[in-house]
């Protein structure tokens, strides 16, 4: 997270973006469900240089037991960043920004949840970022979503996730790390397909309403391709021909 | 407020019933925010302040302005923080302690609505380049709680920083050192205004109060710029909104918006003519 860069060439005059992609095309995702063996479910991502570990313990006894609902079963989110994943070395304390990131994960995941079914549990959500390079957010709601799933943990969809953004006064999809920093605007969107319903958003930057409006059409589409990788990640380990 | 009560399920009922029927719990319009009372310079001794009541939410808001070290890679321009705390005596359920999530989301919140607008302009903020800039601070406190806190600390931020006085300060020594009579106004521009809208059931309501915010599925705040556009929008709460529902909340918190600006500006208006 370093300064800006004057002279990086964002978007040039072919419509090829800082990293060669074009405006509306993601990084390079791979997902992988499971590869924890003491964890319930797991997943990995590559999501571009982000690497993320998710893993999933639950629903099981609720310590401490006050936190604990006789009505319904509890999601907890630890999203953490290791302090050799970003460039300056981040503090290993969870900062104000990692306890705001956990708590937005939460409650993009808790509409995908069937946490009514385990009544005085949790199921505990716990995010490694091993290294971050812009929309860890996204990747780590992504591989969340696929590490529930691989618990075993009844669900009504996933959450897929990936960032639109404004750059060079061009609206397009998967925000970079560069792109973040000099560019216009960022929205995170985490969007259950199935259900139709955006569970994540945010947004900064400026923005008129009309690209408003196509930001979060961009990052609707965006979703849909992640959702099939989620899928496929599943998909490959409970019906493919993988080892584990 | 985490913690839902009999009545809190008790009132959710009643709360839908009344949506049902386009009404709501205090007789308010879907689209129309409570009354909002902007009482500047509240602290004299703050280089800026202002004391909101969003109907029965309180929360005043202190601007204290003095040099800094800039931050390594931004020597070319000041600092701007925004915090918020809530305090023990505006509920029950408050505890002293370290800040709860949502008490650190409602802060970087708030402080992300301004900092994206670019209200502030922290590139008149230097002293001496790479060397010593001006630090502005805008410290929020909740008194009284009903609800939606997000836009409450939202407009007591920005017209605490609107009605700001800064001194200058030079180099001697290399320390900096404040310039007899070089009190000037703090240099911003446009005025964001957030709106915090709650879905309930199929209903989007603005400004929630207190048992609205208890009973709501989710929430999202729009901070929108006085040109109308939107910089800064935060999603929360365990449910999801569909892509028309956010877009028809956009409109919103451009329409919303618009007239609580101008509620602002004619605070600031009657304050500078008073004072």
């Amino acid at each position: 997270m370093g300064g800006r860069d004057a002279t990086m060439v964002l978007l040039d005059k072919n419509g090829i973006r800082c990293d060669g992609r074009k405006i509306d095309e993601p990084r390079k995702i791979m997902i992988r469900a499971g590869g924890l063996k003491n964890a319930d479910g797991s997943a990995y991502i590559e999501f571009g240089d982000n690497k993320i570990l998710v893993g999933v313990f639950g629903p099981r006894d609720v310590h401490p037991k006050h936190m604990s609902n006789t009505d319904t079963g509890i999601l907890r989110v630890r999203y953490h960043m290791e302090p050799f994943s970003v460039d300056e070395r981040k503090r290993p304390a969870p900062s104000r920004r990692e306890i705001e990131i956990s708590k937005v994960i939460k409650e993009a995941l808790e509409p995908a949840v069937m946490l009514e079914k385990f009544p005085r549990t949790a199921v505990d959500v716990f995010i490694e970022v091993l290294q971050a390079d812009g929309g860890t957010r996204c990747a780590a709601l992504t591989a969340a979503s696929v590490a529930l799933a691989d618990a075993g943990i009844p669900m009504r969809d996933m959450v897929a996730a990936i960032a639109s953004g404004k750059v060079a006064d061009t609206i397009i999809l998967d925000v970079n790390n560069e792109e973040d920093q000099a560019g216009q605007a960022d929205m995170p969107i985490g969007y259950m397909p199935s259900l139709k319903k955006i569970t994540l958003l945010q947004l900064d930057g400026v923005l008129t309403p009309e690209e408003y409006k196509k930001c979060v059409d961009v990052g609707v589409k965006g979703c849909e391709i992640v959702y099939e990788l989620q899928k496929k990640a599943l998909h490959d380990k409970y019906f493919g021909n993988r080892d584990d | 407020m985490a913690t839902v009560s009999v009545i809190d399920q008790l009132k959710k009922t009643q709360i839908l019933e009344l949506l049902e029927q386009g009404k709501r719990i205090d007789g308010r319009a879907l689209d129309e925010p409570r009354e909002i009372s902007i009482e500047i310079n509240a602290i004299p001794k703050a280089n800026g302040s202002a004391r909101v009541y969003l109907g029965d939410t309180d929360v005043l808001c202190g601007v204290k302005i003095q040099p800094d070290r800039p931050f390594p890679d931004t020597g070319d321009k000041g600092l701007f923080m925004c915090t918020a705390e809530l305090l023990p005596l505006s509920h029950p359920t408050v505890e002293t302690g370290p800040p709860q999530p949502h008490v650190i989301e409602l802060a970087r919140v708030v402080d992300r609505g301004i900092r994206e607008s670019h209200m502030v302009d922290v590139t008149q903020l230097v002293i001496e380049k790479d060397k010593s800039v001006v630090g502005v601070f805008a410290d929020i406190v909740v008194i009284d709680y009903d609800g939606n806190l997000f836009d409450a600390c939202s407009y007591a931020a920005t017209a605490a920083l609107l009605t700001s006085k800064t001194p200058t300060w030079e180099m001697v020594d290399d320390q900096p050192s404040v310039v007899e009579g070089g009190e000037k106004q703090l240099p911003v521009s446009t005025i964001p205004v957030s709106v915090t809208m709650g879905k309930i059931g199929n209903n989007i309501v603005v400004d929630p109060n207190g048992d609205e915010w208890a009973s709501m599925d989710c929430r999202v705040t729009i901070t929108t710029d006085s040109d109308g556009n939107i910089c800064a929008l935060q999603k929360g709460g365990s449910d999801g909104f569909t892509q028309e529902e956010i877009n028809e909340c956009g409109d919103m918190s451009v329409k919303v918006g618009a007239k609580i600006r101008e509620q602002i500006k004619s605070a600031q208006q009657e304050y500078q003519q008073n004072g």
